[in-house]
């Protein structure tokens, strides 16, 4: 901030007193010293909490710590053993895989659903609220409820499926690696709905009804309206809630480790789950940090995508 | 071009009805203002008629087409809206050959009729530009060139001056007009500015509570108000309204003045009048007395506030009055621009 005059004043005036003053009252009564008091608890914050575990886990990523022995600097030699090792590749895989699909459905599914709710529908506030539920459930307990569900013997899929006569015996949904994979992209994507649709929501509540009315006089189909319109408006919005969502899922351990626990044959582990079981129940702290700072490239990328390719638009910016 | 006929038109939202029964027939070319009191009907008339609203029962006919049941699309009308509505992602050429484009025209052919339509309004030098980069009135004047582009059979404006500023408004308001008399397109413009209303109307319909109140001429309007919602509405300052009976030697005002009155009409002795006075037809120097409030000199004329006949009136006059608050100054009224309402019913008695 720039000093204004009234600081140079008071500067001049508390010049012959400062030598008497201590540091916490010459701090209190200026303008940058003031502002430092105000944001120290946040930086304290966020540098005990974000930076110094960021940085510790980048660093032990480059050591050979193990749980209970400290470890040396090896340099990369964590990341090139890794670059070796065909599970590590495979759970690479299997996140890209896992964030697409759900993604791409959590999208498609949640924009379809936050249409719907932003027309005028009967109980609308009711259908806005239950929507939100998956969202509010701990996940852990609808992993479990999931867990049922696809349980080998008693899924209610399986069951009505075979009362219905359409397959003869139950489905292995965890049992088998591709059904696993669907399965627990199912389950992801049921819980990231209320996120993506809510949010959307809120994005398409924000566009006048007055341009859709323009577009219909102008000779707009429905369909155009929305692709012309709407989708256009939304953009910066979807970019925001899609690069959250792609976040959320990329590193997400819950789920997986409460459904399947990265199997059959690690067909479901993601780089986060992959991180934690060679770090904590393995031992090797070095190797599991490097797998997490792995993923940190992927994220980013996706971050400078959504910024640079869709969330700045033209048109948004103002006077040229 | 075409006409507009709007038969027994009326429209319920649930239980409440807001319009109850409007007749109102626009011929070709027209420039017709709807105007009334906020929450009268004239923008959800104006709606019906683009085909936003849904119409409850009545009947519209643009041209010899009824159009009830068409989509707004069909109705080939052109609406420009209170905030413009235009499409923030589009430049002011895509927002102007936007239905063109829907309609699958070439580039070539949008450009070719988007180009004389921006120079029309003075906006080919803005073209590549977005709207949050143009001023309100720019704005307005791309919603307008929006509506001429698609060369439809009717515009509709919904108070589209209502958010610029006073100077610009006056601008815009001629503008339109001009426009209007280029192209000749039958238009229906509502406002709640009863100046908007008479400087740019060939016809103006005051609205009130969901009824029509009046359709007429300007000055028609102005000269032979046919009731006191329609007699207060139109001018500016309003008229001056003064409760009495009538007499065999004029009008007795409740505190006992008299005042001149010739054309009676139907008006009865002793019945309850209202006197309308237009605040322009006192002439200082007479013989009714008016108490002077307040004294407010704009220059060309001086408007004075004061009480006459028992309430409290204004009056323009052409002089220079210097009458102090709480003196007297003794007016003359012609009678033949006098007004006479029954009080009970408000309507015109006088001829």
């Amino acid at each position: 901030m720039m000093p204004g005059p009234d600081q140079a004043r008071n500067a001049r005036d508390a010049a012959p007193a400062r030598a008497r003053r201590g540091l916490w009252s010459r701090l209190s009564e200026s303008q940058n010293g003031l502002g430092f008091l105000f944001m120290l608890p946040a930086a304290i914050f966020l540098l005990f909490f974000l930076t110094y575990p960021l940085g510790l886990g980048v660093w032990l990523g480059f050591t050979d710590t193990r749980i209970g022995r400290e470890g040396v600097f090896i340099g990369l030699e964590n990341y090139l053993w890794l670059f070796d090792d065909p599970v590590f590749w495979l759970t690479v895989f299997n996140t890209v895989f896992y964030t697409t699909i759900a993604s791409v459905a959590k999208f498609g599914l949640g924009l379809w659903l936050a249409l719907i709710l932003n027309r005028h529908l009967p109980f609308k506030n009711f259908f806005r609220a239950i929507i939100l539920l998956p969202w509010v459930v701990p996940t852990v307990l609808s992993a479990m409820a999931f867990w049922w569900i696809f349980d080998s013997q008693f899924s209610i899929i399986s069951w009505s499926l075979m009362k219905m006569g359409l397959i003869d015996q139950p489905i292995n949904f965890l049992g088998d690696p591709w059904t696993a994979r669907w399965s627990v992209i199912a389950a992801n994507v049921w819980r990231g709905i209320p996120f993506v649709a809510i949010s959307l929501l809120a994005g398409l509540q924000t566009i006048p009804q007055s341009l859709n009315e323009a577009a219909a006089i102008d000779g707009a189909t429905p369909w155009q309206r929305f692709r012309k319109v709407t989708l256009p408006l939304l953009t910066p919005i979807i970019a925001v809630v899609m690069t959250f969502s792609v976040l959320f899922t990329f590193t997400d351990f819950q789920l997986i480790y409460v459904l399947t626990r990265g199997g059959p044959v690690n067909a479901t582990h993601l780089m986060a789950t992959l991180s934690f079981q060679r770090a904590i129940p393995g031992g090797q702290l070095g190797e599991g940090a490097a797998i997490a700072v792995a993923m940190i490239p992927f994220l980013l990328a996706a971050i400078l995508f959504s910024f640079f390719g869709l969330q700045r638009r033209k048109w948004q910016q103002g006077q040229d | 071009m075409a006409s507009v006929t709007i038969e027994g038109v009326r429209k319920s939202y649930g239980s409440v009805e807001v319009l109850h029964g409007v007749d109102v027939a626009i011929d070709e070319g027209e420039f017709v203002v709807l105007v009334g009191p906020s929450g009268c009907g004239k923008s959800t008339l104006l709606r019906m008629l683009a085909g936003l609203e849904h119409i409850t029962s009545g009947q519209i006919r643009i041209g010899e087409r009824v159009v009830n049941d068409l989509a707004p699309k069909e109705r080939d009308i052109a609406m420009v809206f209170q905030n413009y509505a235009l499409y923030p992602h589009l430049t002011v050429a895509e927002n102007m050959g936007f239905s063109l484009m829907l309609a699958g025209a070439k580039r070539a052919a949008i450009a070719e009729k988007v180009r004389p339509a921006a120079e029309i309004l003075g906006l080919a030098h803005l073209l590549d530009r977005y709207p949050r980069m143009l001023s309100g009135g720019q704005r307005q004047r791309v919603a307008m060139g929006r509506a001429i582009v698609r060369d439809p059979q009717v515009f509709l404006f919904d108070e589209p001056l209502s958010n610029l500023d006073a100077k610009l408004r006056v601008t815009m308001r001629s503008e339109i007009k001009n426009l209007h008399q280029r192209l000749k397109t039958t238009t229906v413009y509502v406002t709640h500015d009863q100046i908007e209303a008479m400087t740019m109307a060939d016809k103006i319909v005051v609205m009130h509570d969901g009824i029509v109140e009046q359709i007429g001429a300007p000055l028609e309007l102005y000269d032979r108000p046919d009731n006191l919602f329609v007699a207060g509405f139109i001018g500016s300052p309003a008229m001056n309204m003064i409760p009495g009976t009538l007499e065999e030697g004029g009008f007795r005002a409740k505190d006992g003045t008299l005042l001149p009155v010739t054309r009676r009409g139907s008006a009865r002795p002793g019945q309850a009048l209202i006197y309308g006075l237009r605040p322009e037809l006192m002439t200082a120097g007479g013989d009714v007395p008016l108490v002077v409030e307040v004294t407010e000199p704009t220059g060309a004329e001086t408007h004075v506030v004061g009480k006459l006949g028992g309430v409290e009136i204004t009056g323009v006059f052409r002089d220079r009055i210097d009458v102090a608050s709480g003196g007297t100054m003794t007016v003359g009224i012609d009678p033949s621009g006098v007004h006479l309402f029954d009080e009970a019913s408000g309507k015109r008695v006088s001829d």
